[in-house]
């Protein structure tokens, strides 16, 4: 049997694998999990008519082909956490399949959004991360004296982590920092007596750095099989906590050693 | 628990929620369900904890009731399910017991330190089930559905 025609352009089947490959780079830059990367590309490919794109990503990279094309490449070296704009993605990717824009707008747009600067707002970040520092401090049975020294240094531990992170390439680095000032800030509160148990304030002050996004789409990437992208963030996770910990155990070891 | 200790955990599971959701620059329209959706999540592990089921079916079952709510929030909302179940997950993560890990290793008290090490990954593997058990409810769901449908 002969297989059926397609019936792309060489422009337009190049465009598709462009805007598509992009609108997968985005998502996979700012926390998508590899199951709705594949479901959003494959859709994408899907309403532009064809039927049978062969789509690979991974967590550093995606490859796509569709028939009678030569397949592409993106490489993905980055990675950060910003949701908001894989639900930017998913919209532009919904109003594509009701056909209220069309290809080129879709890969303008995707550009645009690319390009942007991700609007962080860095004063709401920091009161967000104090917020979950403190209100957890209290949750998980802390007392409400340290409700205040908690929301600070936690606020300030995320600080750290922020400002290395955007000012360095080094991985992990922001977060053996930022787990070695909230540490260290923990440990001076209760010696001035601010604070009462600088145990309760390390546990809450650590918990905005948590590796959440990471270790929730590690179980979904490898119950969908994507197993290569699935222990890429399996072992993300775990060198992000490990990093932690091992600020926090350097702070307490030396305190110790100090004698302080 | 007493009505002001529920009404104390309630607000700040709500409140810890939002804040984590912010600092994942999550869309607004998404924030208030993220954090409903928390509270859910920690009243559930509360009140199994209080039944004493033990830490790790608790958050087996906070797990799976946040995967579920995060899936029909998805649904309803036409957003990525990432956006809810992720703030949601974070007063489960069990960040006291690694720390307390950390510390008895700091401290060369080898066999606390594992004890609390095992503690901690015995309930991160029970979180992972529990999203694990939603998902697999979720695929009954789109299953039941479309055989429907045809």
């Amino acid at each position: 049997m002969q297989a059926k025609k397609h019936t792309l352009t060489v422009e337009k089947g190049e465009l598709l694998l462009e805007t598509t490959l992009l609108a997968g780079k985005i998502m996979i830059e700012n926390g998508a999990d590899m199951a709705r990367v594949d479901d959003t590309l494959k859709r994408i490919a899907q309403n532009s008519e064809i039927t049978t794109p062969e789509i690979f990503e991974t967590t550093t990279g995606i490859m796509m082909s569709i028939p009678g094309h030569n397949a592409q490449v993106k490489a993905i070296a980055r990675r950060q956490i910003d949701l908001e704009r894989i639900a930017m993605v998913n919209e532009i990717s919904r109003a594509y399949q009701a056909k209220q824009v069309d290809l080129t707008q879709m890969h303008e747009y995707l550009k645009n959004l690319d390009k942007s600067a991700p609007d962080f707002k860095l004063i709401w970040l920091i009161l967000g991360a104090g917020t979950v520092g403190a209100t957890l401090e209290i949750m998980y049975g802390g007392s409400w004296s340290d409700l205040l020294p908690t929301f600070l240094i936690s606020a300030l531990g995320y600080y750290v982590f922020y400002a290395i992170n955007t000012r360095f390439k080094v991985k992990f680095a922001s977060e053996f920092l930022a787990a070695l000032v909230i540490g260290l800030c923990a440990l001076f509160a209760v010696k001035f007596r601010l604070g009462q148990d600088y145990g309760m304030i390390i546990i809450g002050s650590v918990m905005p750095l948590v590796p959440g996004v990471p270790l929730t789409n590690a179980v979904r990437d490898l119950l969908a099989g994507h197993i290569l992208s699935g222990s890429a963030r399996v072992v993300e996770a775990l060198l992000t906590a490990v990093a932690l910990g091992m600020g926090i155990a350097c702070v307490l070891r030396f305190w110790k050693l100090g004698g302080l | 628990m007493t009505i002001r200790e529920s009404l104390v955990h309630i607000i700040f599971s709500y409140l810890a929620t939002i804040g984590f959701a912010v600092t994942l620059n999550i869309p607004r329209k998404a924030l208030n369900v993220c954090g409903l959706i928390g509270v859910l999540g920690w009243m559930t592990y509360k009140v199994f904890y209080l039944w004493h089921s033990g830490m790790v079916l608790a958050s087996l079952v906070a797990a799976l009731v946040i995967g579920i709510f995060s899936f029909i929030a998805a649904k309803v909302k036409q957003m990525p399910m990432v956006l809810f179940n992720v703030p949601s997950l974070v007063p489960l993560v069990p960040g006291g017991q690694a720390y307390r890990a950390v510390y008895y290793f700091a401290f060369k008290d080898d066999e606390m330190a594992l004890r609390y090490l095992v503690e901690a990954a015995m309930i991160a593997g029970a979180l992972a089930l529990g999203f694990f058990l939603a998902e697999l409810l979720t695929q009954f769901y789109y299953k039941f559905s479309q055989s429907h449908k045809v």
